[in-house]
């Protein structure tokens, strides 16, 4: 599917009441100021017409009795202004919506560029939209599986949710949110309609998601907002608009699901600094506008469900901190408008990890009405508890190690440590898998076998009881094998956490990519509860062996 | 009416021109819809208007219509259960009147004009009776009474007063001079209702939740912020807090925050039951819900018709708590408006007025006498206001302004929310300035021992954060026997009594009753433990006896029957003593 060239466009028909001014005055940026104007409305959409005959589209930001600030989504370049005139729309921006949308491709104003025929309109829908009244909502509660751990377990995604995807420049942030879009599903096996809004990504990456959806043949589904990173700056402020208007058509008219997916928010919001530096505004923090809070709000809050409708909308939000700052206002601002965050780590990513998801500051706030018998399982929010204490304490260890080695460790801690080693190599890296939720629990009881019981203070005594000892006829077959992989996992590891260049590092690389067999065997043989004891026994006697060479040579170290 | 003509529309900040005579916050109607807006500036013949809805659309040259009244909210019977916009708009009538999206331009009563109220006089004719005199009763909900008051500024004789069935337009009664007598009246949201002389807070609002209780509690009337970075927790907490806190009325205000959020406030709180009376919790709670994506103006707004509703059950003599989640929207609408209003702008871009704004917010606030004949009507409004950081970080300007002007400060912390320790409250870097005012309540209703524990627990978590230091440097092992047992116990203060999962059914509420007698648990631990030290026993032996596993499933005990606690006290006591030095 070609991108046809946009600018030949032909602009919608045009009435005959319409006046032109011819008084532009002023041109700065990406706006124009025009004088001696009558009967302006506010946010109204004009066109302007170029001495050479192009036709670009604008909208007011700012009226008086005698003057308009208009800003041009195609930019100013070659506009003039002698010849330059100004056409007023008499309407606020508006876009046409149809169910046919589905599998096409439009730009960011919503004009077909794939193509094709033109869209019949069903309806033509301001795209500012108007908020939803906070009692009309109904409460987002079904769990959306997206067979990714670290989603699914931790951070569960509900229908009607808005979460963004925190990542850094050169973090595999699209790959995720492809796997993310493809393997979604909800326990009733609806699929989910996808709106994307891409805002200034480059031609690579918007062919990544065209090559991915066409692939697993989900393309049909998709209506594709393309605003690329050479396209006009100031059209990315009314794409994720013209989006969230066909997403809410879609599943209040149509009862569909839709995911729309949002990427990169954060050449959205260079373009609001820049609308809001070329209107001389007063700026907020590093400059971008004080209403960039308020602006942000009106994208995200429109995700949601309502009482009396069956579709919903949910909203996945890519956006990039710059240098990897969560503090930055671009990701700060809208960590306090979506439901959650997921952030991308660069220390996991360096390792090879995928999904690079650097779990603890990530949240869903939605998760507990997502989850829980009769949803997930009634054990849930507690193994994600737990999960969460323990890897934050084996990460706080990781530091302590760094100073002052891993020999002064007690055995307990110790313990911990190798848990987060664990925790990164099994739950965290999936890879392309497409995981159950019950199969991301499993893992999750499997890597809590290695701690004290004593120690799983955040999981009820009759969910310890329950899954815990479940695996007891296994658990010196488990515990071993995983203290076994633990080990030698613990070496890709040491190295991030301090470059501890010793001479057996080449040796000890190799194995670490062998247990990764023997911990899929183990994890089958728990899985099946029928390991033979003689087995159990074997792999028990091999990890001892394991365990006991490393404590020669830990030993010979310290000697 | 005054009316003008629109001359220039920037966002929600429109400027009329015509308007000689309108007044400074006088309610504005913009335009052929009717938006709604307040006056912020007046300069000759124009005027520049805040408005409360979406402003697109809107030409130069509609008229602007001034009511010549400020904003207000209508106070009668029906407040309770009722669910309200930024201005007093109720959001079930919106969605009658205009489907799922809140359309522009409507109006609906703020109060059921239809209902009936059963109203019993408890005055006579003849009786003198004067501002805040209590009139009569309307049952308003199973759990509270609502009092009839005569209105602010009012006084005179009872020329007749009737019981009976009665809407809130309707007569119930009339003063000797010809006043009528209505279950409702109207006032400004930007003025403080009057009230007859504050009194000193003397009496903690218990919250259930151990960290304020026991560390960081605030008294009736008092103010607290909770500051805190995304993600720490401050919604759950003032969630919690609605729900569990022991104070009559609760007013909760959803300021430009989440959509969803509010639903769930919405969707769960009349399912909930009020611990002290057993009846939904909602009969005793009003709630505000402006999200962050309705207009901006009305945001502003929210946080005054708030603390307005809230006076208004005060001035009945009851204790109000409002929950204002998050303050820092507000100060954000304050800083969008004067941005676009091109004042020359203060810290951060705040304006420089903002703390003037601030204190005179939470300066409404307090423990009163409430007005009237008698002394005997006290009433509080108590305030905990969530605010939301830039960056979680807490020298920007609505932080430290907060700051300066209320009582308690509970700082959130994201490293602790990150391991979801929680309420996420940062126990060394919390204070409370009312702890001095509340401890002869506390020694008089709980225990006059109560005071050295806490004295105790938090001196030992201080210990803890300097120990810490020392550990990341040499490592656990570097340390004496005695300063390991702090560590252990301090791990114990932290897990066992700071956390406290607010959606367990038993742990989401803790009574003070058994906050002491975990709080005693831990440290007799301690101190036993000590003391073991001291003759020579090793940590180990102690650590080897099941406490640690006991003490740490205390929060699931039955908040009723605390026996199993109490034993558990005597049995730490006796066998750490018991132990014998190997």
């Amino acid at each position: 599917m070609a991108i046809a060239n946009k600018e030949k466009e032909t602009p919608k028909l045009i009435s005959l009441v319409e006046t032109d001014y011819k008084t532009v005055n002023y041109v700065s940026g990406p706006l124009l100021f025009l004088k001696n104007v009558k009967g302006l409305a506010y946010n109204e959409m004009v066109h302007i017409l170029c001495g050479n005959g192009e036709i670009r589209n604008g909208q007011v930001l700012e009226c008086t009795e005698d003057f308009a600030a208009i800003q041009v989504f195609e930019g100013t370049q070659g506009i003039d202004v002698d010849q330059t005139s100004v056409r007023f729309l008499a309407e606020v921006a508006k876009i046409d919506v149809s169910i046919d949308l589905l599998g096409r491709v439009l730009n960011g104003r919503g004009d077909p560029i794939d193509g094709g025929p033109r869209v019949l309109p069903e309806a033509r829908l301001e795209i500012t939209g108007s908020p939803i009244n906070p009692f009309a909502r109904e409460k987002p509660e079904d769990f959306i599986q997206t067979g990714v751990s670290c989603l699914d377990g931790l951070n569960t995604l509900v229908r009607g949710q808005k979460l963004p995807i925190f990542s850094g420049a050169g973090l595999p942030a699209n790959e995720l949110t492809a796997q993310i879009i493809r393997q979604a599903k909800v326990k009733s096996g609806e699929q989910f309609a996808v709106v994307f809004a891409a805002m200034g990504i480059t031609h690579r990456e918007a062919s990544f998601f065209r090559w991915d959806f066409e692939r697993t043949g989900a393309l049909d589904r998709v209506v594709f907002f393309l605003n690329l990173a050479d396209d006009p700056t100031i059209e990315r402020i009314i794409t994720p608009r013209c989006a969230l208007t066909v997403a809410e058509y879609l599943a209040f008219n149509y009862d569909m699901h839709i995911l729309v997916v949002l990427t990169d928010m954060t050449n959205y919001c260079e373009a609001l600094r820049e609308v809001s530096t070329a209107r001389e505004e007063v700026p907020g923090r590093r400059g971008y506008p004080g209403y960039m809070y308020t602006d942000l709000a009106e994208i995200y809050e429109r995700a949601g469900r309502l009482k009396n409708k069956k579709g919903s909308i949910t909203q996945l939000v890519i956006l990039t901190m710059p240098d990897d700052d969560i503090t930055h206002p671009i990701p700060d601002l809208t960590g306090y408008i979506t439901e959650g965050q997921i952030v991308l780590g660069r220390h996991l990513h360096r390792r090879g990890i995928f999904p690079p998801i650097d779990v603890l500051p990530c949240l869903s706030r939605l998760m507990n009405q997502g989850i829980g018998s009769g949803k997930t399982r009634e054990d849930h929010r507690n193994v994600a508890d737990q999960l969460y204490a323990s890897y934050a304490r084996g990460r706080d260890l990781r530091k302590l190690v760094s100073i002052i080695g891993e020999e002064a460790l007690s055995e307990e801690d110790r313990k911990y440590l190798k848990f987060a080693d664990d925790f990164e190599q099994v739950f965290v890296s999936q890879g392309d898998e497409d995981r159950e939720i019950e199969r991301t629990l499993e893992i999750s009881w499997d890597l809590f076998s290695m701690l004290p019981k004593s120690e799983l203070k955040r999981i009820k005594h009759e969910f310890l009881d329950k899954y815990l000892v479940e695996r007891e006829g296994t658990e010196e077959e488990v515990a071993g094998s995983d203290s076994a992989s633990a080990d030698a996992k613990a070496t890709p590891d040491k190295e991030a956490a301090k470059e501890e260049a010793m001479a057996e590092e080449t040796k000890e690389q190799k194995p670490a990519e062998a247990p990764k067999e023997t911990k899929k065997e183990s994890d089958s043989a728990s899985a099946d509860d029928k390991a033979t004891p003689d087995e159990a026994e074997g792999e028990k006697n091999l990890a001892e062996i394991v365990e006991e060479m490393k404590d020669e040579v830990e030993k010979e170290k310290v000697e | 009416m005054l009316e003008g003509t629109v001359s220039r529309i920037t966002g929600p900040v429109v400027e009329a021109k015509g308007m000689t005579g309108a007044r400074m916050y006088d309610v504005t109607k913009i335009g052929d819809k009717g938006l709604i807006g307040e006056i912020i500036r007046l300069e000759d013949d124009k005027a520049v208007i805040q408005v409360y809805e979406d402003t697109s659309g809107l030409k130069v040259g509609e008229p602007a219509l001034s009511s010549e009244a400020p904003l207000m909210v209508e106070l009668g019977p029906g407040l309770l259960t009722s669910i309200y916009d930024g201005t007093q708009r109720p959001l079930p009538e919106l969605q009658k009147a205009g489907g799922n999206f809140i359309e522009r331009g409507l109006t609906v009563s703020s109060l059921d004009r239809k209902a009936k109220w059963d109203f019993k006089p408890t005055v006579k004719k003849g009786d003198k009776v004067k501002t805040g005199d209590i009139l009569g009763i309307v049952k308003e909900t199973s759990s509270i009474d609502h009092k009839i008051m005569m209105p602010p500024n009012t006084s005179g004789k009872i020329e007749s007063i009737n019981a009976g069935k009665y809407t809130i337009d309707d007569i119930i009664g009339k003063l000797d001079d010809g006043t009528e007598l209505k279950l409702a009246h109207k006032w400004p949201v930007r003025q403080g209702r009057p009230y007859k002389r504050k009194l000193d807070p003397e009496m903690p609002l218990l919250t259930g939740q151990r960290i304020f209780d026991t560390f960081i509690p605030i008294p009736k009337g008092g103010s607290a912020i909770i500051p805190g970075p995304f993600g720490s927790g401050k919604t759950v907490t003032q969630q919690s807090l609605a729900k569990w806190a022991d104070a009559d009325i609760i007013v909760y205000v959803g300021c430009g925050e989440r959509g969803n959020e509010m639903t769930e406030v919405l969707d769960e709180f009349p399912e909930l039951e009020d611990p002290k009376t057993g009846n939904p919790l909602m009969d005793r709670t009003i709630l505000i819900a402006n999200t962050s994506n309705m207009p901006v103006a009305a945001r502003e707004a929210s946080i005054y018709t708030g603390i307005t509703l809230a006076e208004y059950y005060r001035d009945m003599g009851y204790d109000v708590a409002m929950m204002a989640d998050s303050t820092s929207r507000w100060g954000e609408a304050l800083r969008e408006v004067s941005g676009r209003l091109e004042e020359m702008p203060g810290e951060e871009g705040y304006p420089a007025y903002l703390a003037t704004r601030l204190a005179a917010f939470y300066e409404r606030t307090g423990r009163v006498i409430c007005n009237g004949t008698t002394d005997e009507n006290i009433g509080s409004v108590t305030v905990v206001g969530a605010v939301s950081p830039a960056g979680g970080d807490f020298s920007e300007p609505m932080t430290q302004n907060s700051l300066r002007i209320t009582g308690a400060f509970w700082a959130l912390d994201a490293s602790l929310a990150h391991r979801r320790h929680f309420p996420a409250i940062n126990w060394i870097k919390s204070y409370s300035l009312y702890l001095g005012q509340l401890e002869d309540w506390y020694s008089e209703n709980l225990s006059p021992e109560f005071k050295k524990y806490r004295e105790q627990a938090m001196g030992l978590l201080q210990k803890e954060s300097e120990l810490q230091e020392i550990v990341q440097l040499v490592g656990p092992d570097a340390l004496p026997e005695s300063e390991k047992a702090i560590l252990e116990v301090t791990q114990m203060l932290r897990e066992d009594y700071l956390q406290q999962f607010a959606f367990h059914e038993i742990d989401s509420f803790c009574p003070l009753e058994k906050q002491l007698w975990m709080l005693k648990a831990i440290l007799s631990f301690y101190n036993a433990a000590d003391e073991a030290l001291k003759r020579g026993v090793s940590l180990q032996q102690i650590l080897e006896l099941p406490f640690k596993e006991e003490i740490s499933r205390m929060k699931e005990v039955k908040n009723d029957d605390l026996s199993s606690i109490q034993a558990l006290v005597e049995k730490i006591n006796k066998e750490i003593i018991n132990l014998e030095v190997l």
